[in-house]
């Protein structure tokens, strides 16, 4: 694992990507600190609140080619070939993608001791600072894992930024979006179908067996339309509902309000350790059917 | 040693490999032959561990390639067909990182590392980008990647493809030299890499095994028939009242050459033994000396397109190990 971790951390910091990633943060970074300095407020937490949206364009920066690469150039030959468990191999790749996104970071963390060693009035608390230091970082993360598993559906490394990068755009407006749902128990049925025709579509990308993906489909579609059919009244505003539950960028809100949520921090590790599994599965299917 | 067991691989609706058995011994080098399409990369790639297969068993050293895989895949170095090599990367660098994949600890590192770049003979290209080699050092940096923490077998698929003449000739030698302490199994298309290269044959049609053996052996084996021509002195009418009566002798065509000679072109059925001996007794029995007697050999190239050609009738289709006794093929071409 240690040499699959040390070549992606090569291939990032050989090449454009680690460094576009961290003069982003650190630019903007910079820039917000500065204003909430010249503002003569205390309040650091805002400072990466308004940074999140640098995973953006950061995100698929980072993720795009650690497996649709692989795959376009044929590498991953070498990868199924080693003796070594998949799982050893994209956990080696997930470390190397939250190290390099733990570098800026690193910087980041020195900013409120010196805002505080130039202030004339009120310093900056440190404790709240760096709770939401750890999770704006675990928001990462969360969302590098994400950005692992769509490259690893992909076969060409443009197509995986432009997926990536459409999915964290998702994500990011998502509650706002929420609240224009209609909460009428037919849009959530109707939502919920699309969903799962979406999901059927993943599958038929992960699995390359498109009866299998079909039958899969259907079969949620089937459930959900006996669902719909028993408890009609459940539906009402549920589409929303879980819509807030995906909300990835929502749940650092409560950290800009100085709370150190522990149960948020849990579910960026669960989001983080559900989609590496889901990256491991989908290599392995390439095993089966490539 | 690997042992391969009833092995099929479907995609979807299409089979590319059906019911492939055989057992590749050790310190031999294997050729796997085939037309394109075959199921050879197939095949290879199950070996390798990069691909599952829908049906069947692969072991290699006593390790089942899909229940022990960590095990299995340490004995095995691989060359797929495009060699997975990252360009952006010097020769040392791409070499010590598969190196540390497969396990070879750092203090062993600069030994093993020295080592494939001696035997490939990348040692001068060490130090360059992989993306500015040529085509024949990037194969030959492939090979030294699959030679890494000295694996008992080395599969290579079509290791020659696309290089010129002479990196071809020097591929193969490279292969012939590995081929002496460890098993080799090299892919292609090409017959007359397998007779420069391979001690034997695994031939692979349609997904199926047509036939294994050594070259000599399935030469003989599968030719219809072989000819000899011989040049004795005698006339022309002794001489064939001398060879007609030979058992396996098929057909004896005969021309005086002057001064008392002749020259006889024997056909003999393709499975007849020791025909030399009993061509030339026949002949020394009459007191009739045999000025020159020489065996044309059956091509493999003939025996390919036999192959393949009987796999296309759907009656053929047991494989014929070569040197086991095989079927009759008299009168075949």
């Amino acid at each position: 694992m240690a040499a699959i971790y040390e070549k992606e951390l090569d291939s990032q910091l050989n090449g454009l990507t680690g460094y576009v990633y961290g003069a982003l943060m650190l630019l903007f970074g910079g820039i917000y600190v500065m204003a909430i300095h010249l503002q003569g407020s205390i309040d650091f937490t805002t400072v990466l609140g308004s940074l999140t949206f640098i995973y953006l364009p950061g995100i698929p920066l980072l993720t795009m080619r650690s497996v649709a690469e692989e795959r376009h150039q044929k590498t991953d030959q070498l990868l199924y070939s080693l003796p070594m468990s998949m799982t050893k191999i994209v956990l080696g790749k997930y470390l190397a993608l939250v190290t390099v996104m733990a570098m800026p970071l690193a910087v980041l963390c020195l900013y409120p001791p010196i805002v505080n060693g130039m202030a004339t009035s009120g310093a900056i608390p440190l404790k709240a600072a760096y709770g939401a230091m750890a999770g704006f970082f675990f928001l990462g993360m969360a969302l590098a894992a994400i950005g692992l598993f769509i490259s690893s559906l992909m076969e060409s490394v443009g197509l995986a930024a432009g997926a990536c990068f459409l999915v964290m755009l998702l994500l990011y407006f998502l509650s706002p979006l929420t609240s224009y749902v209609s909460s009428s128990a037919l849009t959530s049925l109707l939502a919920f179908a699309v969903l799962a025709l979406l999901l059927g579509i993943i599958l038929w990308r992960m699995t390359r067996n498109p009866g299998f993906a079909l039958a899969f489909s259907l079969a949620l579609e089937g459930g959900l339309g006996v669902c719909y059919a028993l408890w009609p009244g459940k539906f009402g505003g549920l589409f929303a509902d879980v819509l807030g539950q995906l909300a990835v960028f929502d749940r650092f809100d409560s950290f800009t309000y100085d709370i150190f949520d522990i149960r948020s921090l849990v579910y960026y590790v669960t989001v983080a350790a559900v989609f590496v599994f889901l990256t491991v599965q989908s290599m392995e299917r390439r095993r089966w059917a490539s | 040693m690997i042992e391969v067991s009833h092995l099929t691989k479907r995609y979807g609706g299409r089979t590319a490999v059906e019911d492939l058995t055989f057992t590749v011994e050790s310190g031999v080098v294997y050729g796997f032959l085939g037309p394109n399409g075959a199921g050879k990369s197939t095949t290879m790639n199950i070996l390798a561990g990069c691909l599952a297969a829908t049906e069947g068993k692969v072991t290699i050293d006593g390790f089942d390639i899909f229940d022990q895989p960590v095990k299995a895949k340490a004995k095995v170095g691989y060359l797929p067909e495009q060699p997975p090599l990252y360009t952006g990367m010097t020769v040392r660098e791409y070499l010590s990182f598969v190196a540390r994949a497969k396990g070879v600890r750092i203090p062993a590192l600069e030994k093993e590392l020295d080592r494939v770049l001696a035997v490939t003979g990348t040692v001068e290209v060490a130090d360059r980008l992989i993306r500015n080699l040529s085509k024949g050092f990037r194969q030959r940096v492939g090979i030294a990647q699959a030679l890494l923490a000295d694996p008992s077998v080395v599969i290579l698929d079509e290791p020659t493809v696309g290089l010129d003449p002479l990196q071809i000739v020097e591929i193969r030698q490279l292969i012939r030299s590995l081929g002496k302490d460890r098993t080799v199994i090299l892919s292609t298309h090409i017959l007359s890499e397998v007779q420069t290269v391979c001690d034997k044959v695994l031939m692979i049609h349609k997904g199926r095994l047509v036939a294994s053996g050594t070259l000599a052996e399935l030469e003989e084996q599968f030719a219809g028939r072989a000819t000899y021509h011989i040049t004795a002195k005698a006339g022309v009418l002794e001489a064939r009242e001398a060879l007609e009566p030979v058992p396996g002798v098929l057909e004896v065509t005969a021309r005086e050459d002057g001064a008392g000679r002749c020259r006889l072109e024997v056909s003999v059925a393709g499975q007849a033994q020791d025909m030399d001996e009993r061509l030339s007794f026949a002949l020394s029995d009459r007191r009739i000396p045999v000025l020159r007697l020489e065996r044309e050999q059956a091509s493999l190239e003939d025996v390919f397109l036999a192959l393949t050609q009987e796999a296309d009738d759907p009656a053929a289709d047991s494989p014929v190990e070569a040197g086991k006794g095989g079927r009759h093929h008299g009168g075949h071409l």
